[in-house]
């Protein structure tokens, strides 16, 4: 049996100072960090666990060590369990731990709160509006990632998961795409496409993340005991503002590492060139384009998602019994019917096609064109995070985006962590003995108890540190030293 | 006799039948636009002022 699917996403903001292009945005990105008014607390990140360098083909690689060029490097863990710092020059969330893609969709869209409220302090304290935007590109050839996490078991070999994951991730785009104005990085002209990232996706499988980007990504850092896991970085993907998407696209993504694992997938249907059908994909509002195969035939992207979607029915029926597995089969099976017969019919879950028929309509109505700067304008506006202003959230509060989350699950899951994961310790800590946690990384906590030595917990088990395991124990505790107490006993 | 009526009556509904459908087709199209109309009203009180500028000025750093 797979083990769990722990899933984890990790979205960077677009950042921007209305009134002063000029800004800093490193610098706007720490005020950022700085002014979310929740429960944190700055923490030093313990980089000496991480190994970004290290290749799941198995090679090493020099010069990645992790480098602060801007001097910016700002931390804080949250009380949700999620890290919110500065990467690069954007604001960057990434979720806690979740147990399924139904959490992780709700701990996603948590974040977009965590960015609004922070981005309304630092408004004030600038004097200026800082707007953030949860969106992957500036469409003038600048990109910002929206990554997936996904646990897996070290006996999955590497080679496997290439072979499977390349087809399903450049085909899922249809669904995954928040939908994009023009076409940048040298790609062809086209007016509208389905995706954010594609165009910035120039290789099959790599480990770069900032240059080259691979469809594949080979980051071998588990976050855990390396030993037993690995974690699938899934880099090519859209920041999603639905909720119903978001669940769809790591659900079905799960599920298909699930069955791979459990080797419950017949033969890989390998694309002649993955990455020419991944532009191809995003670029093709007909849905008919067909996609080369190697033994030449072809399909295309609707045909091959059908069959993946067919061999994880199977999958589900024979191993899997948890309601939140069948919901996403039901969204999956929604989806691409939809597709096939009537693709207006899904601006009420995917945001590529929510965003185009409120662009036909204002082409209509004004007589403009696609290139009229409003239409790039009401794109940009779509991400932002700012519910007012938000063009997702304008359409999500008159009932035109279905939510899968009421107001009140969202607010709860912006202060309290997962209770089935590791990331409900890391929370509990957070808001109970801020004062003595001093550096924090996905697999560790490391508390000041007073003592001449800093004390490590170590977390390297995903699944332990869950409610039911540390919960009475937290609630039996007065301070952080009677913890540490309590743990190594 | 009987059946070449029946199916004259059959043939008669049909159309009729389709004729509804297209109508209600057209209302409910309609709705969805003044619906729609009514939204892109409600964007436009909110759409960030000089487009041109707003598009323009957005430039990020590259990320991962």
């Amino acid at each position: 049996m797979a083990i769990r699917k722990v899933i984890g996403t990790e979205v960077e903001y677009g950042i921007a100072v209305r009134g002063d292009p000029e800004f800093n945005p490193a610098l706007g990105s720490a005020m950022v960090v700085n002014s979310y008014p929740g429960p944190r607390v700055r923490v030093q990140w313990s980089y000496e666990e991480e190994s970004p360098g290290r290749d799941a083909r198995g090679f090493g690689h020099e010069g990645y060590g992790v480098s602060d060029p801007e001097g910016t490097l700002v931390n804080a863990v949250l009380g949700n369990g999620a890290r919110l710092y500065v990467d690069h020059a954007h604001p960057e969330y990434s979720a806690p731990e979740a147990w399924d893609p139904l959490q992780a969709a709700l701990y996603d869209k948590a974040g977009e709160v965590v960015m609004y409220r922070a981005s309304k302090v630092a408004s004030e304290r600038l004097g200026h509006r800082l707007a953030l935007y949860k969106n992957n590109s500036d469409r003038k050839g600048n990109s910002y990632g929206a990554h997936e996490n996904y646990l897996l078991s070290r006996s999955t070999p590497f080679g496997e998961i290439i072979r499977y994951a390349m087809t399903f991730l450049v085909t899922r785009q249809i669904y995954t795409g928040s939908g994009k104005v023009g076409s940048e990085n040298g790609r062809p002209h086209v007016d509208f496409q389905i995706t954010q990232r594609a165009d910035f996706f120039e290789e099959e499988v790599g480990l770069e993340t900032t240059l080259k980007r691979p469809i594949i990504n080979t980051r071998d850092e588990p976050h855990g005991d390396s030993t037993k896991y690995r974690r699938l970085h899934v880099i090519f993907g859209d920041a999603n503002l639905s909720e119903v998407q978001t669940f769809l696209k790591l659900g079905a993504t799960a599920l298909m590492l699930a069955a791979l694992e459990d080797g419950a997938l017949p033969d890989p249907l390998d694309l002649v060139d993955p990455v020419k059908a991944a532009w191809s994909v995003s670029h093709d509002l007909t849905f008919r384009r067909p996609l080369e195969l190697e033994g030449g035939s072809t399909a295309t992207a609707v045909e091959l998602q059908w069959r993946y979607y067919e061999w994880l029915s199977k999958y589900v029926e024979k191993e899997l019994d948890e309601p939140v597995w069948r919901d996403v089969l039901s969204e999956w099976h929604s989806v691409l019917q939809d597709i096939e017969t009537d693709p207006d019919k899904l601006s009420d879950r995917l945001d590529w096609a929510a965003k185009l028929r409120l662009f036909q309509r204002y082409l209509a109505r004004d007589d403009i064109d696609w290139s009229d700067p409003k239409l790039a304008a009401l794109d940009l506006q779509y991400h932002d995070v700012d519910p007012e202003r938000g063009l997702y959230h304008r359409l999500a509060a008159r009932g035109d985006i279905r939510r899968l989350f009421t107001a009140q699950q969202i607010a709860a899951a912006e202060t309290d962590p997962p209770e089935e994961t590791r990331a409900y310790f890391r929370g509990r800590c957070v808001t109970q003995f801020p004062d003595s946690l001093v550096a924090a990384n996905w697999d560790s906590l490391v508390f000041d108890v007073g003592e001449p030595h800093l004390r490590r917990v170590p977390m390297l088990e995903p699944l332990r540190g869950s409610r039911d395991l540390v919960g009475p124990i937290l609630d039996e505790v007065s301070d952080a030293s009677e913890l540490i107490k309590r743990l190594s006993d | 006799m009987a059946e070449q009526e029946r199916s004259r009556a059959r043939a008669r509904e049909k159309p009729e039948e389709e004729i509804e459908d297209l109508e209600i087709a057209e209302e409910k199209s309609e709705t969805d636009l003044d619906e729609l109309d009514d939204l892109l009203d409600e964007i436009d009180s909110v759409l960030e002022e000089n487009a041109e500028e707003f598009v323009k000025n957005y430039v990020q750093k590259g990320g991962q």
